[in-house]
């Protein structure tokens, strides 16, 4: 890998317009064990950029986003975020592993909302939300209580504040874990297949929300999903993968209109 | 054999005293069993290969020895350099004795908290420490507290032990007045009476405070 941030210029992205990217992956390769999930990545998300992540299960996407969460760490290649480096540092001319300090300072500007919500269940709702910007962030309690419930509020769960998660449905699990991440104002958010786990009569009030915050523009979102009118509807641009490599990629009216290859014909079709 | 109450409870006072020391060395005991257990539990996950050999090490061989042998080996041996009283060696020795036990209690506690409690805890950037303190224990520890409210009996009844290294707790006190008076029965059954009214009693209301925690704390 001879990327570095210093050497790298600002270059032209998807769409004509020249920005740097908020996430770039530069030859991405994972292996668990002897099983190689992903067979070299590149890709690239602009700021604020929507892009939904399909294909079959085992095709290794949601690995792609628990490398950006910090969650999996690459066998090989980078992972840039911001223009910065996210799973190395550079030492000495040599890219070395980041340190906790590097991956805690990139980790401030990504956050993730998981199929299985993982909710503090010994907590209260509110506490859920404003733990992580009291205790990571050093917001005083009242600032942290506000931005809690105004997010609360986003997700439609402002009268729930003083309830324990176990007493919610699973949609609304997600909602507030929805708030839970949002609270933080990550700069790149990962949504890894959030509606998988819930039952199909929750799905839509999950999804709308999710389109709410879509519509607010600055965030930049990895919808890693299995919803394919949600995909067509939010991103900007979707992005098929099998087997551990990207295989088609592209506006969504094209992608779901005319799918050039094979892999992706077979796939929609067996999706519909 | 005929059990003479009446001398029975003109020795109870004496027999309370001992009590009295038996249960603070329990509680100090215990204390510093939870404490280092927890400890040595946290050890045991430290990624350097050395901590996590030497602490199994540690657990392996003190568990492995009886306790009357560490008290004795740390009473008459080591305290030599420390000249520490009875009472402190016999608690400590009990403290490190059953930590080797309480880490295995806060293991399995450890254990159960889901995988996705830690990745949310590293999704929001909370630190190792934080992640430790606002997530994983506060999960952990509530389901283990009637197991650990076990290992407080058992302390308890490990007490006599003591008797070995010169603790004045029931067992030192009924052999002095043995000596005295020459009954063996009355002494010895009031102990056992005392262990057992103290040991129900502890065992009753834990099982009410985990019953009233499991209700509190269903998921």
């Amino acid at each position: 890998m001879s990327t570095t941030v210093q050497e790298r210029e600002p270059h032209a992205v998807s769409g004509g317009e020249t920005a740097l990217p908020i996430v770039k992956y530069n030859d991405v390769k994972k292996s668990f064990g002897d099983l190689e999930v992903l067979h070299g990545i590149n890709l690239e998300m602009r700021p604020g950029e929507k892009i939904a992540i399909i294909g079959p299960s085992g095709s290794g996407k949601t690995t792609l986003g628990r490398m950006l969460m910090t969650l999996e760490e690459p066998t090989s290649g980078t992972i840039e975020v911001d223009g910065e480096l996210l799973w190395h540092m550079e030492r000495g001319g040599k890219l070395v592993r980041a340190s906790e300090a590097h991956l805690h300072r990139m980790r401030t500007k990504i956050g993730m909302v998981f199929q299985h919500f993982n909710l503090f269940p010994h907590m209260k709702v509110i506490r859920n939300v404003t733990e992580a910007p009291r205790k990571v962030l050093g917001l005083s309690k009242e600032e942290a209580h506000e931005r809690a419930v105004e997010m609360l509020r986003k997700v439609g769960l402002e009268d729930k504040l003083d309830v324990y998660p176990s007493k919610l449905s699973g949609g609304q699990k997600q909602r507030v874990a929805i708030a839970r991440a949002l609270v933080m104002r990550p700069k790149v958010m990962v949504f890894d297949e959030v509606t998988s786990a819930l039952d199909p009569e929750l799905v839509g009030e999950v999804l709308e929300v999710i389109k709410e915050i879509a519509l607010e523009g600055e965030m930049a979102m990895m919808l890693i999903t299995h919803e394919m009118d949600f995909a067509r509807e939010v991103a900007d641009r979707v992005i098929f993968g099998a087997d551990g490599l990207i295989v088609e990629e592209g506006p969504p009216s094209e992608l779901f209109e005319n799918p050039e290859s094979e892999r992706l014909q077979s796939f929609l079709r067996r999706m519909n | 054999m005929e059990l003479d109450w009446e001398y029975a409870f003109s020795i109870l006072p004496t027999l309370l005293k001992g009590l009295k020391t038996a249960l603070y060395a329990t509680v100090v005991g215990f204390v510093i069993a939870c404490v280092a257990g927890l400890v040595l539990a946290l050890l045991v996950r430290v990624r350097v290969k050395v901590v996590k050999w030497v602490t199994n090490a540690f657990i392996e061989f003190v568990r492995s020895t009886p306790l009357l042998i560490q008290l004795f080996f740390l009473y008459f041996g080591l305290n030599k350099y420390f000249q520490l009283s009875a009472f402190t060696v016999g608690a400590v020795a009990l403290g490190i004795h059953y930590s080797t036990y309480l880490a295995e209690v806060y293991r399995s506690g450890i254990d159960n908290v889901e995988k996705g409690q830690w990745e949310a805890s590293r999704a929001l950037n909370f630190s190792k420490g934080r992640t430790w303190t606002s997530i994983i224990l506060p999960q952990a520890i509530p389901p283990i507290l009637p197991i650990m409210g076990n290992y407080l009996i058992v302390v308890f009844k490990e007490t006599p032990l003591l008797a070995g290294i010169t603790v004045l707790e029931m067992l030192t006190r009924s052999k002095n007045i043995l000596s005295r008076d020459w009954k063996p029965f009355e002494p010895y059954t009031m102990v056992g009476l005392i262990f057992l009214v103290l040991s129900l009693t502890m065992a009753i209301v834990f099982e009410l405070m985990e019953r009233r925690m499991n209700r509190r704390f269903t998921k």
